[in-house]
């Protein structure tokens, strides 16, 4: 390689300076030396710098902000604590086990840690990925791409939108329409009922006048070179109808990004789409851990940075000499109406997992579901919860339910009936 | 405005090629173009594949255009970096009929003139394509078959022209022609949306509208059709799938689902062929997508694992010819270039020669220059290449080449200044895109469609 590559060796090196990166580097710099923490953006602090509203630091620290000065907050904490943040750094692949190459406008970077933590968060699918037919007009956003345009540069969307989704998401994309002078005339999710939504489609009623289609999928989208309208579909009885509006925002529909772990050949869950990790966060390749949303597409971001600092622990003891598990565990599995759990692996002797809690993502909704573990074709434990089971939304199982389960006798499926 | 010695019209592959190789003679040379980019059509959209000519109906004008274009545009990417790779294809039989038309094939390579294919067994196929679906009976390689970025190379083309002294006018569509009036009178009045053009010599390069074009002249010898092709762009991360580009064993309607890598490091999957009606409808379909989405299943059902990153069309112009209707009118100093459908991207550059040669015979003078100017050389877009993201000694030098502003596709500031800067910026962020691979990626402008607009907007 070239001198013209600088060469750093910090103790851990954290990718991505989001909730989860900087709570993870936070805990971190106290306990085990240099702590890198490197983000591609220009300034750190993850999606919550550009997710301006309320509903932030609930969990993580008892208040209740907004998301930039959360984001903000965040990278105190984490300089403070006397973490090295760098932000224009991005992470373009891998020079070895635990070496990453960097690209700053000071130069490449080839960094040699430790242990790294992937911290690098998760994206909503944009339109091809959603293979929605029809035009290819502009106007039409994910609400990233909106919340960038609106609150970080200031631009200019629509007078007339249609927004895809009606979860959490969803409404944050509704406030920024609404910030930005945009009226948003109707909201679809293909889920049959709004009131799993219970929180928001009341006051977003009230608060927007928006109506939420439910059961409706967006089937073409129609203008040339402007967005004029959208043809959706009632999923039920397949008519279609004409929507006319000049802004789309496709919300939600989660994948993690995920291409630091894939190229790394780091095992992919086939639910996730994340890294495949245990209760420690570890992946199956030795002193690299993962946390954030790239495990669980997505959830919110005191939960996130909760993972940032469970992951601590297994670092400082990674770095002290520990060794990296291999074998399986106990594989966990999503049954019905999951479609992914997460952590996935458990084993005797890793620390449980982070607040006690399992997180999955359903399918459809059950209001006070009974939660089933399966093993070996067993039923091993079912509990009445209070909370429902929602899509777009995660759902916890405390992990005290996994007392009955069997180390040695493979798989648990988890699943919900009502 | 002054009267030039010949304008082209149609800034695509063809019409920027022509106009390039028209400069290297003693000529003034107008390149008239209705959009407000080159290379803003059929050009822009297509498979990217830069053809040996194996498949040609043999005998053709296309047949040995698209030969020679192959060799010209090679020698062309290694002067100007041009990204190309020489991945080879391998045809696919999938049924005993299209087992048996194999060694015809090959039969019809040769006559194309090239002779490097062989016919290999099954097991060989999944040795060249381990990810290929079950049932794959046979298989014919074509070890010369390569890839290609139109992009890069429309540009480069039209970039040369204006080097070379070419007057580029964008947003000037051709609306209808004065033709001289007078025996002494030899010139051409062009009259476009911007205004008259006048020159002596015209040649209809105009893609998808030549016919009308050419009824403007007083003809009427064909029609297009625009025949859609959509297309399936996967992410990057699909790319160890697909080593080598997949043909399927073409048919009477056409060269069929392929699926190939691209230069930028993703996997394409399509074309569909469908006649329409539209000259401008470059939209995706349902049944379009869903007819690849099947295809797709059967030829490599891993790659429907994926994620899509862009879906696109593009529209070939058909026509009722069977071959290429390039023909000169001495009497009219004019050059019909029509039906250019689905191989232009590789004949371009020959088109061009041979388009110059029949004007010369039919009176146009030629002298060649001894003043040209060296050719440009174009920004990598490859994934083969060094990109200067991975410049160290580019970035120690300027730091504008290691500020990633798309991160997908990992441009950097530099790039885009650059294309701003460029002899033929971009009019919009679609050219921008052409340029850079800026907000080309899996995130579409989730993290960095607004910067990028910016950048744009601070330039303006
Ligand atoms: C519109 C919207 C509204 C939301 N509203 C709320 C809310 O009200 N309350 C709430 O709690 N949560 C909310 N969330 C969710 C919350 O933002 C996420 O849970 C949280 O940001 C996840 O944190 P993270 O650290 O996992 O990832 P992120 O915040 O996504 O951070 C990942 C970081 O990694 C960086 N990165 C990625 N790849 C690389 C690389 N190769 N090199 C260098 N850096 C890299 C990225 O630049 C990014 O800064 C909202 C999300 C959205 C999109
Ligand atoms: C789906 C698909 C796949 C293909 N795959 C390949 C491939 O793999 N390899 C290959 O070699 N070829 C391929 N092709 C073919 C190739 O793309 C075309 O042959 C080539 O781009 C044609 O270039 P052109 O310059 O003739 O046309 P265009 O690029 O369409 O340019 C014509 C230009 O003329 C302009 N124009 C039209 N009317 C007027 C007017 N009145 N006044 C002024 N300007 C006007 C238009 O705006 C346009 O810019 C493919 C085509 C399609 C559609």
């Amino acid at each position: 390689m070239s001198e013209t590559v600088t060469t750093l060796t910090p103790a851990v090196v954290v990718v991505g300076a989001g909730p989860s990166g900087l709570s993870a580097a936070r805990e971190l710099a106290p306990r085990v030396g240099e702590v890198l923490v490197l983000d591609r953006e220009s300034t750190a602090g993850g999606i919550p710098r550009h997710s301006d509203h309320p509903g932030y630091g609930v969990r993580d620290m008892g208040r209740f902000m907004d998301g930039p000065s959360y984001a903000r907050r965040l990278v105190r904490q984490a300089r403070e604590a006397g973490a090295t943040i760098r932000t224009n750094a991005t992470v373009t692949g891998w020079a070895g086990e635990r070496a990453i190459e960097v690209t700053t406008p000071q130069g490449r970077l080839l960094v040699e840690a430790g242990a790294v933590v992937l911290a690098t968060g998760a994206r909503e699918r944009p339109r091809p990925a959603r293979l929605i037919p029809g035009d290819r007009p502009r106007g039409v956003y994910t609400t990233g791409h909106l919340q960038n345009l609106v609150h970080l540069k200031h631009g200019k969307v629509g007078e007339r939108a249609v927004v895809v989704g009606a979860e959490l998401v969803s409404w944050s994309a509704a406030l920024t329409l609404r910030e930005a002078g945009c009226r948003t005339v109707l909201m679809t999710t293909e889920y049959p009922r709004p009131d799993s939504y219970a929180l928001f489609s009341g006051p977003g009623k009230v608060l927007f006048g928006t109506k939420v289609a439910t059961r409706t999928r967006v089937s073409r989208i129609i203008g040339r070179p402007c967005l004029r309208a959208v043809e959706i579909e009632d999923l039920d009885t397949g008519h279609r109808r004409i929507v006319e509006c000049d802004t789309l925002i496709l919300t939600g529909d989660w994948i993690p990004d995920h291409e630091l772990a894939r190229t790394a050949g780091i095992a992919i869950d086939p639910g996730t789409r994340g890294p495949l990790v245990d209760s420690a966060l570890r992946t199956d390749r030795p002193g690299v851990f993962a946390v954030g949303n790239l495990l669980h597409p997505v959830d919110t971001a005191d939960v996130a940075a909760i993972d940032g600092a469970h992951v601590a622990r297994s670092v400082t003891a990674w770095l002290d000499g520990g060794s990296w598990p291999v074998g399986e565990g106990v594989r966990l599995l999503a049954g019905e109406p999951f479609v992914w759990v997460a952590p996935e692996i458990l084993r005797p002797g890793d620390p449980v997992p982070a607040r006690r809690r399992l997180l999955l993502w359903g399918e459809r909704y059950i209001r006070l579901p009974h939660v089933v573990l399966r093993q070996g074709g067993r039923v091993v434990a079912r509990r009445r919860v209070w909370w429902p089971v929602a899509p777009g939304r995660v759902f916890r199982v405390p992990t005290d339910m996994l007392s009955t389960v069997d180390p040695l006798g493979g798989p648990v499926t988890i699943s919900a009936e009502p | 405005m002054s009267t030039f010695d010949v304008a082209v019209i149609g800034a695509g592959i063809v019409g920027s090629a022509i106009a390039r190789e028209l400069a290297g003679y003693e000529l003034s040379v107008a390149l008239l173009e209705a959009r407000d980019d080159v290379g803003d059509d059929t050009s822009k959209a297509n498979t990217a594949i830069l053809h040996t000519g194996f498949d040609a109906k043999p005998g053709t004008l296309e047949s040995r255009l698209v030969r020679e274009g192959y060799h010209l545009l090679y020698g062309y990417a290694d002067r100007t970096g041009i990204p190309v790779e020489r991945t080879g294809a391998l045809l696919v039989a999938w049924t005993t009929e299209e087992l048996d038309a194999l060694p015809g094939l090959k039969e019809k390579a040769e006559l194309n003139g090239y002779d490097r294919t062989e016919i290999v067994g099954a097991e060989e196929v999944y040795r060249l394509a381990p990810h290929l679906g079950e049932g794959a009976l046979g298989g014919l390689t074509v070890p010369d078959e390569s890839i290609v970025c139109t992009w890069t190379t429309n540009l480069a083309l039209a970039t040369e022209a204006v080097l070379r002294g070419v007057t580029l006018l964008l947003n000037h569509r051709v609306l209808s022609v004065e033709k001289p009036v007078e025996e002494h009178e030899t010139a051409t009045i062009l009259r476009t949306s911007e205004g008259d053009v006048t020159a002596r010599w015209v040649v209809n390069a105009a893609g998808l509208g030549a016919d009308v074009v050419d009824r403007l002249f007083g003809h009427d010898r064909f029609t297009v059709t625009p025949r859609r092709g959509e297309l399936l762009v996967y992410d990057k991360l699909a790319r160890p799938l697909a080593n080598r580009i997949i043909l399927p064993v073409p048919s009477s309607r056409g060269k069929g689902v392929l699926v190939s890598p691209t230069v930028y490091g993703n996997v394409l999957l399509g074309p569909t062929a469908e006649d329409l009606i539209d000259r401008t409808d470059t939209g995706t379909s349902e049944q379009g997508l869903e007819f690849l989405l099947e295809k797709g299943h059967r030829i490599m059902p891993e790659l429907l694992e994926e994620e899509v990153t862009a879906a696109y069309a593009g529209l070939r112009a058909a026509t009722d010819h069977q071959d290429y209707l390039i023909e000169a009118d001495a009497e009219r100093r004019y050059v019909l270039v029509g039906g250019i459908r689905s191989t232009g991207l590789t004949a371009g550059m020959a088109i061009a020669r041979h388009v110059t040669d029949l004007a010369g015979k039919a009176g146009l003078p030629l002298v060649p220059r001894d003043d040209l100017p060296e050719p440009p050389r174009m920004p990598n877009l490859g994934e083969a290449f060094l990109r200067p993201y991975q410049d160290a000694e580019r970035i120690a030098a300027d730091p504008a080449y290691g500020k990633v502003v798309c991160f997908c596709e990992r441009v950097t500031e530099g790039e885009i200044r650059d294309a701003l800067h460029s002899p033929i910026p971009p009019a919009g962020l679609e050219g921008l895109r052409r340029r850079t691979r800026a907000m080309n990626g899996r995130c579409q402008g989730f993290f960095c469609g607004a910067e990028i607009a910016n950048l744009l907007e601070a330039d303006r």
